[in-house]
């Protein structure tokens, strides 16, 4: 009885690529209906399970723009495993915030952030190999991979997050009240 | 004077007098077509193209095109509106609307056409263009990112102001908002805050200093409700100014 209720569950990813965490702290705004939630979605990779790899899954859900080489992987690999990819938040959909540094150089950030900066001891720019490179500009995820969905916001509210998984789940069009949308 | 000339807007009779575009009779009944470079006060510029509709089988600009009797205009077709959605699009990958960034979010009318139409994402791929910000004048910064060309303050300066201080530069892609002043910095040229050109921008390319979130998230211009019931961002300048 359990095992089919288990099986009849959706399975959802979650990851943040450049992002700041924002929209994963907003799914959290649901409040008391992550009860609901967990009834009827079983969470795979994600930073609420602390699974580090994407099985196989129905909805995939993308916080963040692409802005290195390990952001890249991720997204290929969701988008490889989930049949449904959502763009969850304005730097997932249009790079955001840290997409403003498409203004300048890769050199002219690491500079600014790790030798000229005010208050930096020690000036040198990390090359530590376990830390992906930059890419040269932050690009929305679209740009990537193919994209199902996409939710704006910065971060979406925990109600617009709620309406479009409720939809989702139940198989409805997929439409907002208008103070549920929002580019900020 | 009424001529007894009507349209059907979406099937609603639209009374109109001679002379009148479609738009301006339109917006006297009350009857809302999405627009961005236009403003009932300054000659119709047709640029922006978002005030697109059929007219019986033609795509014309509601702004430009003269009312005639009996047309049958559709303003509100998934048709229509997805076509003002991929010119909405294309006016967001131009440039660098970085909507959580900037202080005219919420008040913005781009944002506001955008969220008419249902747009979700910009579907298209970004320019990420170089642009600067001029922060010469005391009172008035320019944030060239954010620039859509709709020439609203070009026509308030030549046509209200009588300063001619700003013009479109360049040609297709290449075009761009360029100030009148031996500098090219809106400091060294004779623009004003209190010039009509200072409170018709559409969107955060023209912004007052000294003034930056005021309105808390919730009570701005468009958090509440949609464009067709608020109206433009101009309109509600002229409230604030009094």
């Amino acid at each position: 009885m359990s095992e089919n209720k288990q099986a009849a569950k959706i399975r959802v990813a979650t990851a943040s690529l450049c992002g700041c965490f924002g929209c994963h702290m907003s799914l959290l705004d649901i409040d008391e209906r992550i009860l609901e939630l967990v009834e009827k979605v079983e969470f795979d990779r994600s930073p609420i399970t602390d699974i580090k790899t994407v099985g196989q899954c129905d909805v995939g859900i993308i916080e963040g723009g692409v802005a290195n080489a390990e952001n890249v992987e991720v997204l290929r690999e969701f988008r490889q495993n989930c049949r449904i990819l959502v763009a969850f938040g304005a730097c997932a959909v249009n790079g955001g915030i840290p997409a403003m540094r498409n203004s300048f150089t890769v050199k002219q950030c690491l500079e600014e952030s790790y030798v000229d900066g005010i208050g930096v001891d020690n000036p040198m720019i990390p090359c530590d190999p376990e830390i992906p490179m930059l890419l040269n500009k932050v690009h929305p995820i679209h740009e990537v991979v193919k994209v199902d969905y996409f939710l704006p916001g910065c971060p979406p509210s925990g109600d617009t997050i709620w309406t479009f998984l409720m939809e989702l789940i139940e198989g409805k069009p997929i439409s907002f009240p208008y103070q549920q949308i929002h580019y900020d | 004077m009424t001529t007894g000339k009507t349209y059907k807007l979406d099937g609603k009779s639209i009374p109109f007098e001679d002379g009148d575009t479609i738009m301006d009779a339109a917006l006297r009944a009350g009857a809302y077509i999405p627009h961005l470079c236009h403003n009932p006060e300054f000659t119709p510029h047709g640029s922006c193209r978002v005030c697109i509709v059929n007219v019986n089988g033609r795509y014309l600009s509601a702004c430009t095109q003269p009312a005639v009797d009996n047309m049958q205009i559709d303003n509100s077709s998934e048709e229509i509106m997805s076509q003002r959605r991929a010119l909405l699009q294309m006016l967001f990958v131009e440039g660098n609307h970085v909507c959580p960034g900037c202080e005219k979010s919420g008040a913005c009318q781009l944002q506001a056409v955008a969220y008419y139409t249902n747009m979700l994402s910009p579907h298209f791929t970004h320019f990420f263009p170089q642009r600067s910000v001029d922060a010469s004048h005391a009172d008035t910064a320019i944030d060239y990112n954010r620039c859509i060309l709709c020439e609203l303050c070009v026509r308030a300066s030549r046509d209200v102001d009588h300063k001619n201080v700003f013009a479109i530069n360049g040609r297709g892609i290449d075009s761009h908002l360029v100030v009148n002043s031996a500098t090219g910095k809106l400091g060294d040229s004779t623009f004003s805050v209190h010039d009509k050109a200072a409170h018709v921008c559409p969107v955060g390319a023209i912004m007052p200093k000294h003034g930056a979130y005021e309105k808390p998230i919730g009570e701005r211009l468009y958090d509440r409700q949609p464009i067709n019931i608020v109206g433009d961002v101009a309109a509600h300048e002229q409230d604030e100014e009094v």
